[in-house]
């Protein structure tokens, strides 16, 4: 008789059901009482579908055990025991991916000096000084980056052109007429270019709001929280906190731009952990549509590194476990919430992404530096170890190759037997190489966390696909 | 399914997938099922290297039998490469990858074909 084994999932509860994530496919299924009782025996101690039989006949008929041996069998949660598990494949895209979204850093300065900030503090990836990087993005080459953008778009029908920074309000009179220039070339080309921006808000003023609501762009506000926490790393070349600069700027923002949700995306330190209240002054006092989070990149030992245990990630997955279930609250009574991250991860999981690669840099996004390079991300724009070309070039088919099979999920072993790999896929490219040197290094130190986190919005989803379906069918839209 | 509901998307992808090919299985279709329709209406296209630039050698471009492979040469080797149906020719890969190096033109080189000995 043939014997059944389990196969690779993660088991979760909702609403007294029992649910499974898939892996790798990424589907979400909900169990009955058979099949659940099936799964739990078979993951005990393989067994033919006659051995299943007689160790559930107290439970269930016969028919009942071989329909849902059928089933799971299909779904792949179990397999035959004595078959080989599927190796991992490693498909690279078969053509040239084409671009979706291009962030043009449009100045490498800033009017503020975050210590921590990836682009001039410790751990940065570009030197500036060897490289001679233009701190201004000029008109001719914005010009470039636009059409560069156009042309790899090819025949996607709309496309995302982020202003990165640096602070992107220094270099608004390019900012400006990129952004016409983009809006004309995408009329005259019949594409829809969606425009936003991530801004400090320490330069806004009313008619640069008037700019964005006119011309529709989407803000990101870099903020983190309250006076003490905004005031502790990000302050002036002077060191001077920027909160009391930045405050009325952004009710300001917010009371006007109202097209568009406005977020806030806040940087996670160890001496700036107050997840909870963070939030709680971002979106109930200030206003913000949207909050996420985002901790600190940083090599291991820095000051501000947030520590593995009880004091670093450990209370942060409490404070986000505590927001995505009031998340749930609000969301199954109607209201919203702000806290994007769990939206994000929910949007994901609805869709049911397995991803090969753990963001789209490289494949359908990338960063332009002030030089026209064209980097990985925004992140990595302006190195020239991930330049993947140039705007005047085009991108580089070759080393995008070739960066795609070096950084494909595949190599990465020590993920292949995680269950949240279809989600994570390793994790920031960026992090892995200021922790371990090398965009190809999975990101370790956070695995238990993203297991936790990943495993919380789950819960999350299975609890709205029980007491709010309808919700579901939002998600993504 | 009976005993598991599917939730996301990904999921239902998995269910229709399976009802599909239990339909085709129960159907007696098991592989070929995209070229026996069974799907929305395709446009009636012929199939195999007629339909490009090669013409074949079981209809012509026009569906009938009066322009078969012409030239009549380029069965000898162009078959295994522009048309669905590949003839059988030698292992270029390994054992002989320049056996056409030298017929640049079916019609006029194609004595210039190698002599393949396996």
């Amino acid at each position: 008789m043939t014997q059944f084994a389990a196969r690779d999932f993660h088991p979760f509860e909702a609403g007294g059901n029992r649910y499974l994530y898939l892996v790798p496919s990424a589907g979400v299924v909900r169990l009955d009482r058979a099949s659940d009782a099936v799964l739990s025996t078979v993951a005990q101690e393989p067994g033919s579908v006659g051995e299943l039989t007689s160790r559930l006949s107290d439970r269930f008929a016969a028919d009942e055990v071989a329909s849902a041996v059928e089933e799971l069998l299909h779904i792949q949660a179990i397999g035959v025991a004595a078959e080989p598990r599927k190796r991992m494949l490693k498909v690279l895209p078969s053509s040239a991916v084409p671009l979706q979204t291009m962030v043009l850093n449009v100045t490498s300065k800033c009017n503020l000096a975050c210590t921590y900030c990836y682009e001039y503090g410790e751990d940065r990836v570009v030197d500036e000084e060897a490289a001679e990087m233009p701190r201004f993005l000029d008109e001719e080459t914005a010009r470039q980056s636009v059409d560069f953008m156009f042309e790899e778009a090819g025949p996607n029908p709309v496309v995302n052109l982020t202003f990165f920074g640096g602070e992107t309000l220094l270099n608004f009179p390019v900012l400006k007429t990129t952004l016409a220039y983009a809006r004309e070339r995408g009329d005259a080309l019949g594409k829809k270019v969606q425009f936003s921006l991530t801004t400090n808000a320490t330069l806004l003023k009313p008619e640069i709001v008037q700019w964005l609501i006119d011309n529709e762009v989407g803000v990101t506000v870099s903020i983190d929280g309250p006076k003490e926490m905004q005031d502790r790393f990000r302050v002036f070349h002077n060191g001077k906190g920027s909160y009391e600069v930045v405050l009325p700027k952004i009710r300001d923002l917010l009371q006007r731009h109202t097209a568009k949700p406005i977020g806030a995306r806040v940087t996670l330190t160890r001496q700036n952990l107050d997840i909870i209240g963070i939030y709680r002054h971002l979106s109930e006092e200030v206003g913000f549509q949207q909050v996420g989070f985002a901790p600190v990149t940083t090599a291991n030992g820095r000051d501000y590194a947030i520590e593995d245990g009880e004091n670093g990630y450990d209370l942060m997955l409490q404070q986000f476990q505590a927001l995505a279930w009031e998340f749930l609250e609000y969301t199954v009574a109607g209201r919203r919430h702000a806290f994007s991250n769990v939206t994000e991860t929910l949007e994901e999981i609805h869709k049911g992404v397995s991803k090969a690669y753990p963001c789209g840099a490289g494949v359908g996004l990338v960063g332009v530096a002030t030089n026209g390079d064209v980097g990985l991300c925004h992140r990595f724009a302006g190195s020239d170890e991930h330049r993947l070309g140039s705007v005047g070039e085009g991108i580089d088919v070759e080393k995008q190759r070739e960066f795609l099979d070096r950084n494909h999920l595949a190599n990465k072993t020590d993920c292949h037997t995680c269950w949240a790999r279809p989600l994570c896929a390793g994790g920031c490219y960026h992090e892995a190489h200021t922790r371990y040197g090398s965009t190809e290094h999975a990101n370790l130190h956070y695995c238990e966390w993203i297991r936790a986190w990943t495993h919380t919005c789950l819960e999350v989803y299975g609890e709205l696909a029980e007491r709010a379906p309808h919700v579901l069918e939002r998600i993504g839209n | 399914m009976k005993h598991i509901q599917s939730i996301n998307g990904k999921a239902r992808r998995i269910e229709a997938h399976l009802a599909e090919e239990a339909g085709a299985a129960s159907a007696g279709n098991h592989d070929v099922v995209g070229l026996e329709g069974g799907g929305p209406p395709q446009p009636n296209l012929p199939l195999g290297c007629t339909f490009l630039f090669s013409p074949g050698w079981e209809t012509d471009s026009t569906g009938g039998t009066a322009g078969l492979c012409s030239p009549v040469e380029r069965d000898l080797f162009d078959c295994h490469l522009g048309c669905f149906w590949p003839a059988q020719v030698p292992d270029q890969l390994n054992h002989a990858p320049d056996w056409i190096g030298k017929c640049a033109t079916a019609q006029k080189d194609w004595r210039n074909i190698d002599l393949v000995f396996p």
